[in-house]
């Protein structure tokens, strides 16, 4: 199944044959204690996810909360370590690396917060922050580090002064750019984007993917780009990957999946996005409930409970990712 | 048709270190009974603040009213004795769905006590007296009352009303909690509702469902909405008539068809061409939201503006009316369909929000 | 950090923390110097039997004690040794209380654990109590009121340094740059300690204020550095037998006392208010 999926994702995107970061099976449950500490049950935040990222592309993963996008994102980061499963970045297995050799691979493999700007230390100069990534990772002298720095400066279009400034004296949209000039001091090759655009004015929106853009340009950039806003992830993301309460149901090419939604989740989220100039979408709306907690995961398909298709098979047996339609769908009746 | 709520050349001032924050700068606004109207506009547009003014509940150290009228059926609210205001307009006539769900309850309360307290003061039932902090709710009326809070739970769809006012409000999950919000702002037979971005943090899905609700139940009663949102797309689902303010100043004011269709501030038109459009072009606005302790004279988009000429720096433009209902200021407005990509059409054309 | 400007100049606007910085200002002047302000320097040493118990006068400013020493003399000189236990008691409590909150903070597990326990043990007991046992089974000199001090100091710093790490820890920046490939020596040094500062510093002039009193307790019970010495404790514990007729020969170092220990706990409390409030503020970020 894996196998299957991991294929059909790789085959559409770019020519290349090894997948940059590919994940495998990959689980991630925490433990969910009552009053005395005691383990009562798990919270499956990611339940088996395989997926594969070739170089240069941009993949989306979509979902609405509590369905694991994030905690994918910070699990393949190594920000929490797999409960299950293999993380392979460039061929190597990195899920289960020494904490130092697990340092090492943040020089190739970053993870951009919502907010970048927060991620500098409000006491440091904003050089100093800059300096820092090198610091840790390479042997360049002050001087290779400084040019360095400075045309990374550049590249996210912000003025040398800048380097002499402390983050609360910046604007909030440059605190973002200087968050991501520190992580690209690295040279990464793949960066995990998280929500990059959630809660922004949709006019500085559009001016953040366009930096987002031209930094994958610069900079030959992989990305996953984790959203829950759908008309964001369209724009930007060549294939896209939908999540529900810890799994994949359906995956493949952006278009396609935008015109032609396979799994009925699919087509309840993106129905459920108002679509300006046309008819009112909610008077149509067909999706009742709420999802179920991730500590109780329904058996068999997790969609069953709100599902217009769900039949007495749906509760017994929990569908694979298949091939249908040039893209991977786990649903019975897709 | 004499307006519900006619808002005249509001100006509000908030106080800052750096000065006075012109927040508000002449507002006009009004509202028609029976109408869903949306507020649209960025961060800083001063949306929220107008909601407050609306409703009187401005922080009263930091905020400054410098002048203008809030006339609901009438009488100006800003002039009117505030017992008055509080006991008969505030959470009676006008009523308030805060934006965030997660801190609207108070935790340690059931939900049943944190409605019934609501009842006890605002309920349409409760005659003209003003309310006494320890006078007598009756047993009739608060039966009465009791039995109008079941039939508005069903109405916004929650799952065993009676259940549900035992439990506490962390048993409910965000979107559960938006519907007691509306069932709240419903129960007291208000004539105006003000939803403070009420589906901003929900989940999209949860989020089309509270619409469609929520639309329904005011047309169904005759209750205009004062909508505020950043997302347009939403403004789009649910508002009649759509208001788009800047940096404090108000813009252009539509019906929904016709201010997505035909905008005609140049601010508009480039609000809408920035939501991402399937072909994935992005276009976004150069240059940055002015502070409002030192705001661009005139009108305050125009450092931003194509348009812009010398008259846009001195004077703020007057409201021209282009079409029916159709409200600009502005002193070069563009005519002409808006140059949105248009998504295709089909059964799940999905093309943008 | 910015300034120590910006912060004296915040400081100066709240009048208790300025009084307390007075305070401690002539304390310090008093200290340093005691040989050109005394009008008796001799007297810490030398004895004039002749002129016991004098009161207050033109020549003796706050009269003569039990030897017939200047009180006035003497206590100036016995602010010298008021400061050094204090400086050193807190700087040894700080030396070995804050790499342990650090390392108990920073680390979760049995160890950090163990550390907060052993601190809370020490807590437990009053400090007073136990600088008392410590000194008296070491026996009475500077040096040891001074480890009795320390030991029984270190803890509030431990605790103080532990639950700001923790909080510390979920800020975006902290586990950002960890992602980023930093050690734990570079988060806890460079970024968690800088951030830490303020509660430290709070902490430290509190501390001495508390730390001095206690030393003047020991000194009283006649644990602390022995005669001739000019310790403020020891020269009350002297003029109990002269109370209350030699009244000065009292009063003179408890007041001394009393103003020294308040104005560290006027200046602490200035500096929590400045330090830690305004400089979140300034910290946050301006949208643009």
């Amino acid at each position: 199944m894996s196998a299957a999926s991991v294929s059909v994702g790789a085959a559409s995107a770019a020519s290349v044959s090894v997948p940059l970061l590919e994940v495998v099976d990959l689980v991630r449950h925490f433990p969910v204690r009552n009053a005395f500490g005691r383990r009562v049950g798990w919270l499956r935040a990611v339940d088996g996810v395989s997926l594969a990222v070739a170089p240069g592309e941009t993949l989306g993963l979509v979902g609405e909360s509590g369905c694991g996008k994030s905690t994918l994102g910070k699990t393949v980061m190594g920000i929490y370590t797999p409960s299950a499963g293999d993380i392979r970045f460039a061929g190597r297995e990195i899920g289960r690396l020494a904490r130092r050799e697990r340092r090492a691979v943040a020089k190739d493999l970053q993870y951009v917060y919502q907010d970048p700007g927060a991620s500098l230390d409000p006491r440091w100069k904003v050089g100093r922050s800059l300096h820092e990534p090198l610091r840790i990772h390479t042997r360049l002298s002050r001087g290779e580090r400084e040019r360095e720095v400075r045309a990374i400066l550049t590249a996210v279009g912000l003025p040398d002064a800048h380097l002499d400034l402390y983050p609360h004296e910046l604007s909030g949209g440059q605190q973002r750019r200087v968050g991501l000039a520190r992580i690209l001091t690295l040279r990464p090759r793949l960066v995990i984007l998280d929500e990059p655009t959630s809660g922004l004015d949709v006019s500085v929106q559009a001016s953040v993917l366009k930096l987002f853009r031209s930094l994958q340009q610069t900079f030959a950039l992989t990305y996953v780009f984790i959203s829950h806003d759908l008309s964001v992830v369209r724009a930007m993301c060549a294939r896209i990957a939908v999540m529900y309460l810890g799994k994949i149901v359906e995956i493949g090419d952006t278009t396609a999946i935008f015109e032609r939604p396979r799994h009925p989740y699919t087509q309840s989220l993106l129905d459920a996005v108002p679509l300006i100039g046309a008819r009112r979408i909610s008077q149509d709306f067909r999706l009742e409930g709420e999802p179920p907690n991730p500590r109780d995961v329904p058996s068999g398909c997790r969609f069953r409970t709100r599902c217009p298709l769900v039949q007495e098979r749906c509760a017994r047996e929990e569908p694979a990712l298949r091939v249908v339609d040039g893209r991977a769908v786990a649903c019975h009746f897709a | 048709m004499a307006e519900l709520l006619a808002v005249r050349g509001l100006r509000v001032d908030f106080v800052t270190d750096r000065g006075p924050a012109q927040v508000l700068d002449g507002i006009n606004l009004d509202i028609a009974p029976g109408e869903v109207v949306g507020l649209v506009g960025e961060s800083g547009c001063g949306k929220t603040t107008l909601a407050r003014a609306i409703l009187g509940i401005l922080p009263a150290t930091a905020a400054r009213i410098r002048g203008g009228e809030v006339r609901f059926k009438g009488t100006d609210l800003l002039r009117e004795d505030p017992r008055v205001v509080n006991d008969h307009v505030r959470g009676r006539a006008i009523t308030f769905i805060p934006q965030d769900p997660f801190t609207s309850f108070s935790p340690v309360f059931s939900v049943g006590t944190q409605i019934m307290d609501l009842m006890k003061w605002k309920s349409p039932l409760a005659g003209s007296r003003p309310a006494a902090l320890f006078g007598r709710y009756p047993r009739d009326r608060r039966r009465a009352d009791h039995d109008a809070v079941l039939e508005t739970l069903r109405a916004v769809q929650m799952p065993e009303p009676a259940r549900t006012l035992r439990r506490l409000p962390h048993e409910f999950s965000g979107g559960q909690r938006q519907r007691l919000m509306i069932a709240m702002a419903l129960l007291p037979r208000p004539e105006l509702i003000i939803a403070d971005e009420p589906t901003t943090a929900l989940d999209v899905t949860i989020q089309a469902q509270i619409l469609r609700t929520l639309r329904a139940l005011v047309k169904e009663r005759g209750v205009s909405v004062l909508f505020t949102t950043h997302d347009l797309g939403t403004a789009h689902e649910v508002c009649d008539r759509v208001v788009v303010m800047y940096a404090g100043q108000e813009m252009e004011a539509a019906p929904t068809e016709a201010f997505f269709r035909r905008p005609a501030h140049p601010y508009t038109r480039r609000l809408l061409d920035s939501v991402p459009g399937p072909s994935g072009e992005l276009r976004d606005i150069p240059g940055e939201v002015p502070s409002l302790v030192a705001p661009p004279p005139g009108c305050r988009f125009h450092p931003r503006c194509d348009y812009a000429t010398a008259e846009c720096r001195l004077d703020r433009p007057a409201a021209r009316l282009l079409a029916a209902g159709h409200g600009v200021r502005c002193h070069h407005p563009v005519d002409g369909e808006s140059t949105r990509e248009t998504g295709a059409r089909g059964v799940s054309a999905r093309a943008e929000p | 950090m910015s300034a120590p400007w910006f912060v004296l100049t915040r400081l100066a606007r709240d009048r208790s923390a300025l009084v307390g910085l007075l305070l401690i200002a002539l304390l310090v002047v008093c200290a340093l110097a005691a040989p050109f302000l005394a009008t008796h320097p001799d007297d810490v040493f030398e004895l004039h039997p002749a002129e016991r118990l004098r009161a207050p006068s033109g020549a003796h400013w706050l009269g003569t004690d039990r030897m017939g020493a200047d009180v006035y003399s003497r206590l100036l000189f016995g602010a010298r040794i008021t400061i050094v236990i204090g400086l050193i008691a807190v700087g040894a409590s700080l030396v070995l209380g804050v790499p342990i909150g650090l390392v108990a903070g920073y680390y979760h597990g049995w160890f950090s654990d163990l550390l907060m326990r052993v601190s809370d043990i020490f807590l437990a007991v009053p400090q007073v109590v136990l600088a008392i046992a410590i000194a008296q089974t070491l026996g009475p000199s500077l040096p040891n009121v001074i480890l009795a001090l320390s030991v029984t100091y270190w803890p509030w710093f431990a605790r103080v340094v532990y639950a700001e790490t923790r909080a510390l820890q979920k800020e975006v920046f902290v586990e950002s740059t960890a992602a980023l490939g930093a050690s734990a020596w570079r988060l806890t040094v460079l970024h968690v300690l800088p951030n830490i500062a303020s509660p430290i510093i709070v902490r430290a002039s509190i501390g001495m204020g508390f730390t001095i009193l206690t030393a003047a307790a020991l000194g009283f019970l006649g644990l602390g550095p022995p005669p001739p010495t000019p310790e403020w404790g020891r020269t009350i514990a002297e003029s109990r037998e002269f109370l209350p007729d030699a009244w000065w020969y009292a009063a003179a170092p408890g007041l001394a006392i009393f103003l020294t220990v308040m104005g560290f706990n006027l200046l602490g409390d200035g500096l929590r208010d400045v330090l830690d409030p305004r400089l979140r503020r300034s910290r946050t970020a301006r949208d643009g």
